[in-house]
């Protein structure tokens, strides 16, 4: 398997009585309650974080982007990479992803990501999304568009990428006469492209095809949802006539590993719940904005919603229960992802060991302890 | 009398339409919520006019051609669909987003329309004067604040939509997010053609107004040559199903002026 490093960056010094007064902690969230002295610090300690993950034998050490939220405090993950680059040596840096259609002009990514790879000399592995329907609401762009906009960004990005320049791009969002960028990505034909998603079935169907057959992530999902949806991606590649490799699925959830399930348990609490419940969670008509799902997903998630009523908040338990984060003891932890790989075949897994408001005590032992106690059993 | 449900056909596009009345004809474009029900206010215009009330393309169950992408789009659709008429023959009124598509159309050929009502209309932007963010409200909110006087989402709210219904309000969300998400709720172009708005024309505002301030109408008042601006108090954003006696004796009140 190859061991993937996953930081979010959640500004965990947020006064979470305050958080309550708004909606969320996204769009909304007054800034007043970041403070800046301390956000320096979340950001010292998150670097080390990542360069240590590579001290520790990780293969990949990964960013992503959001916008405007205590969530995670990385609008623009490229410059957490470029401070990566600089600060390692052979771990493959992965910038999963850039939120495509949230751009005005693709090009931008192109030439960033092409930097960072030359930078680093062909380390860089990227990641294309959509963005969360929140960030619809922050940066005005129109979910209506969203799925048009992701397309033709990546269809111009893999294009400056890959044709000798200057070529030119006609779209129906995104209209380039010159596509001619300089530098060129150090890797040949480009860095790797992820697609982690939640397993929309149009995206399957689209990152399987044979003239991509990008890597596909599921995240934050149930036990039973990465394996439905990593199955439908091997059955997707079938239907195309090829095998899936296990290095084209693969899965990220948040890991806590202590000397005894009972430690871990009472250690990752606060953790996993202030992430799901505090930075995650939003009110649907943020978080699904007209046009972010198609019309019929969107009419099947709204009859879920009804038959669920109303959200509580989600408790460790409940999300080790379904799996949807991997808490205990090594043995454990080492059970539940060694099953997880062998019902999926996945060849990746990205673990997030920094996960809410978790401190950097227990989060350095989480890493250490994941390091030696699990990853060496799980390697091959 | 209530109206009779149809299907009409203009070029490649079904839309689903509610009629009603005799008289000359009048074209009522609704706002981003759909045509559900034959209203009060309809029924009302029915005693003076022929009244046709099409669900925009995109929305409820009529067609979603793949090229409609924009509000000139909607625009466009209309103008065809107006093209049936003599010249000068149409009353067209307009609630909200409805407004908008008939303001749009109005600056590009007004020769079949005879007198232009705006409810309320979306279109235009006045700086510091920021529309409500409709796209974040929760549903309860969305009802709540598109009245003032509140036993009518009281109403609304107290009856659980069906599964069906529940889809076609997603549907209206969605066609409506094309048109009012970016720039919210303006055409940054509209505001300087208003002026070839030549017909007669009324503007009926709410006083009461949480989607689009109220002061919006004097803006659209003076843009528009000669037309005239009504504002109704204790109303929010829809006169049409608020104070529906209001808009209609405005509306007929244009009407006979042309007489």
């Amino acid at each position: 398997m190859q061991f993937t490093f996953f930081h979010l960056m959640p500004y965990r010094p947020l006064d979470m009585a305050e958080r309550h007064k708004h909606k969320a902690a996204w769009v909304v969230l007054p800034n007043t309650l970041y403070d800046p002295k301390k956000g320096a610090d979340e950001y010292e300690s998150y670097i080390n974080q990542l360069v240590y993950a590579e001290k520790l034998g990780f293969d990949v050490i990964a960013v992503n982007e959001h916008h405007q939220t205590a969530y995670g405090i990385m609008p623009a993950p490229n410059l957490i990479a470029a401070n990566l680059i600089a600060r390692t040596t052979k771990a493959k840096i992965a910038i999963i992803g850039r939120a495509l259609p949230l751009v005005n002009n693709p090009i931008n990514i192109a030439e960033e990501f092409a930097m960072l790879d030359n930078l680093s000399r062909g380390r860089i592995i990227t990641g294309f999304v959509r963005g969360i329907g929140n960030e619809y609401h922050s940066t005005g762009i129109n979910p209506s568009f969203s799925h048009e906009r992701y397309q033709e960004a990546h269809d111009l990005i893999v294009q400056a990428w890959t044709k000798p320049g200057p070529t030119s791009f006609e779209g129906e969002h995104f209209n380039v006469r010159y596509v001619n960028i300089w530098p060129r990505p150090y890797q040949t034909p480009h860095p790797q492209i992820w697609i982690p998603s939640m397993g929309s079935s149009e995206t399957v169907k689209w990152a399987a095809a044979p003239e991509r057959k990008y890597p596909f992530l599921v995240t934050f999902s149930s036990r039973e949802l990465v394996t439905r949806y990593l199955n439908v991606y091997r059955e997707q590649a079938k239907q195309y006539g090829y095998e899936a490799s296990p290095d084209q699925v693969g899965w990220a959830s948040p890991v806590y590993v202590a000397d005894t399930d009972e430690r871990a348990r009472k250690e990752a609490k606060e953790g996993i719940e202030t992430l799901f419940n505090d930075f995650l969670a939003v009110p649907f008509q943020m978080l699904l904005p007209p046009g972010y799902m198609s019309l019929p997903s969107m009419k099947n998630t709204m009859r879920m919603r009804k038959a669920l009523g109303a959200q509580k908040r989600l408790t460790m338990e409940e999300l080790a229960e379904s799996g949807t984060v991997i808490v205990g003891s090594p043995q454990t932890v080492r059970d539940q992802l060694a099953k997880q790989r062998d019902d999926t075949r996945a060849g990746k897994l990205i673990t997030m060991l920094q996960f809410g408001t978790l401190s950097d005590e227990l989060t350095k032992r989480n890493m250490e302890m994941f390091a030696s106690e699990v990853m060496p059993h799980l390697r091959n | 009398m209530p109206g009779t449900e149809t299907k009409h056909k203009v070029r490649d596009v079904n839309v689903r339409m509610l009629r009603g009345g005799s008289g000359p004809p009048l074209l009522f474009l609704h706002g981003a919520n759909g045509l559900p029900v034959w209203l009060p206010v309809f029924e009302l215009l029915s005693k003076q006019f022929e009244v046709f009330v099409p669900e925009h393309p995109g929305f409820g169950t009529s067609d979603n051609p793949g090229w409609m992408r924009n509000i000139g789009d909607l625009a466009m659709y209309y103008l065809d669909f107006l093209d049936e008429f003599g010249p000068h023959e149409v009353h067209v009124v307009g609630q909200s987003l409805g407004g908008w598509a008939a303001a749009e159309a109005a600056v590009r050929n007004c020769s079949r329309i005879k007198t232009l009502s705006l409810l309320g209309p979306a279109g235009i932007r006045i700086k510091g004067m920021p529309s409500g963010d409709n796209f974040i409200w929760s549903p309860e909110e969305a009802v709540r604040n598109l009245y003032h006087n509140q036993a009518i989402p009281d109403q609304i709210l107290a009856v659980q939509p069906t599964d069906d219904q529940a889809d076609i309000l997603l549907t209206n969300r969605f066609a409506t997010a094309k048109f009012g998400w970016e720039p919210r709720w303006y055409n940054p172009s509209l505001e300087r053609w208003l002026h070839r708005i030549t017909v007669p024309t009324l503007i009926v505002w709410g006083k009461e107004d949480k989607l689009f301030p109220s002061a919006y109408a004097a803006r659209w008042g003076e843009r528009i040559p000669g037309s005239r601006v009504g504002i109704v108090p204790e109303c929010g954003h829809v006169p049409a199903v608020e104070k529906p006696e209001i808009a209609a004796k405005e509306i007929i009140r244009l009407y006979a002026g042309t007489r």
